[in-house]
C-alpha cells in the first residue's frame, strides 16, 4: 500500500518537473525566436554580425530544444546509444553541408577567374 | 505475480527498442533535411533573372507560423505529461489542441505557396525556386503526414483508452513532432530571416 502510494507520488513528481521543462523551452525558443525576428527585422547589427547572430541563436535554440523536448521522450534505459547515434549524425551532417559548401564557393571562385 | 512481473517487463523492453528504432530513423531525416539545406545553401542566388528570397519573403507572417508551430510543441508535451498520469480526457483535449495548432501552420504555409504560384512563379522558374519549395515543402508534407498520424492515434486512444502500446506510439509521435519542430528553426533562421538580411 505504502509502496504502491510512493509510486504513485514520483509519477505525479516527474510529470510536475517535466510541465515545468516543457514550459522551461517553450518560453526560451520563444524568446529566442523572437530576439533573431526584431535583430533582422531592425536591422540592429552590420550585415555579417547579423548573419552570425542568427545563426547562433538558431544554434542555441535547436539545444534548447533537444534539451527540454526530445530528452523528455526517448527511453533512459538506452540513453547512450541515443546519444552515440546522435553523434553521429552530427558529424555526418557537419561533413555532408561544410563539404559541399566548400567545394562549390570554391568551383565558383575558379570557374569565375 | 512473476509472470506478470516478467511480462510487463519484456513489454518494456520491446518498445525502449520501438522507440530507439524510430529515434534512428528520425536521425535519417535529419540527414535528409541537412543535404536539401545544403542545397539551398548552394542554389539560392540562382534566381535566373526572377524573383530571389528577399523579394518573397514577409517575416512578420513567418513569425507568426513559427510562434504557432511551436506552441504545438508545448501543447503535444502536455498530451504526454497527461498521458503519464492516465489522464485519457485531458490527454485528447492537448492532442486536439495541438492538431488545430498544426493544421493552422499548414494553412498558413499553403496559402504563403498559393500566393507565390498565383504571381506566376513555380517549381521550375529558377534553381532558387526549385531548393526554397523542396526544402519549405518536404517539411510541410511531413507536418501533414504528422497530422493524419495524430488523427489516427487520437481515435486508438478513444477505442483502446491508455495502454502500453498506444503510449510507445505518442512517445513515437512526439519524438517525430518535436524533430519538426527542430526542423522548422532551421528553415526560419537559415531561408527565412537571413534571406531578408
Amino acid at each position: 500500500m505504502s509502496n504502491q502510494h510512493n509510486v504513485a507520488h514520483s509519477e505525479h513528481e516527474t510529470g510536475h518537473t517535466k510541465t515545468k521543462l516543457y514550459a522551461t523551452g517553450f518560453i526560451v525558443s520563444a524568446l529566442l525566436t523572437l530576439a533573431a525576428y526584431f535583430l533582422v527585422d531592425k536591422q540592429l547589427l552590420s550585415t555579417c554580425a547579423l548573419y552570425i547572430a542568427v545563426g547562433a541563436l538558431a544554434f542555441i535554440q535547436a539545444v534548447t530544444q533537444v534539451f527540454c523536448f526530445v530528452r523528455s521522450n526517448t527511453s533512459k534505459e538506452d540513453g547512450r546509444w541515443n546519444v552515440l547515434a546522435f553523434l553521429f549524425t552530427i558529424g555526418v551532417i557537419i561533413i555532408l553541408v561544410g563539404g559541399s559548401l566548400w567545394i562549390m564557393y570554391n568551383l565558383n571562385y575558379n570557374m569565375g577567374r | 505475480m512473476t509472470t506478470d512481473t516478467l511480462a510487463h517487463h519484456h513489454h518494456h523492453d520491446s518498445s525502449s527498442k520501438v522507440i530507439f528504432g524510430f529515434w534512428i530513423f528520425i536521425l535519417t531525416d535529419f540527414i535528409v533535411f541537412a543535404t536539401l539545406f545544403a542545397a539551398y545553401a548552394v542554389l539560392h542566388n540562382n534566381t535566373y533573372g526572377g524573383l530571389g528570397i528577399k523579394d518573397i519573403v514577409d517575416l512578420p507572417y513567418v513569425l507568426g507560423q513559427s510562434l504557432i508551430f511551436l506552441t504545438s510543441s508545448l501543447s503535444y508535451g502536455l498530451a504526454v505529461v497527461a498521458l503519464k498520469k492516465g489522464e485519457l480526457k485531458r490527454v485528447m483535449q492537448w492532442l486536439v489542441v495541438t492538431f488545430i495548432l498544426g493544421l493552422t501552420f499548414v494553412g498558413l504555409e499553403y496559402t504563403e505557396f498559393a500566393k507565390i504560384v498565383q504571381n506566376g512563379h513555380s517549381w521550375q522558374s529558377s534553381a532558387f525556386f526549385s531548393s526554397f519549395f523542396t526544402l519549405v515543402g518536404l517539411h510541410g508534407v511531413h507536418v501533414v503526414i504528422g497530422l493524419l498520424w495524430m488523427a489516427i492515434v487520437m481515435i486508438q486512444l478513444t477505442m483502446q483508452k491508455i495502454t502500453p502500446t498506444m503510449q510507445t506510439r505518442l512517445a513515437c509521435l512526439g519524438l517525430f513532432w518535436d524533430f519538426l519542430n527542430i526542423i522548422w528553426v532551421f528553415i526560419f533562421s537559415i531561408v527565412y530571416l537571413m534571406g531578408a538580411i
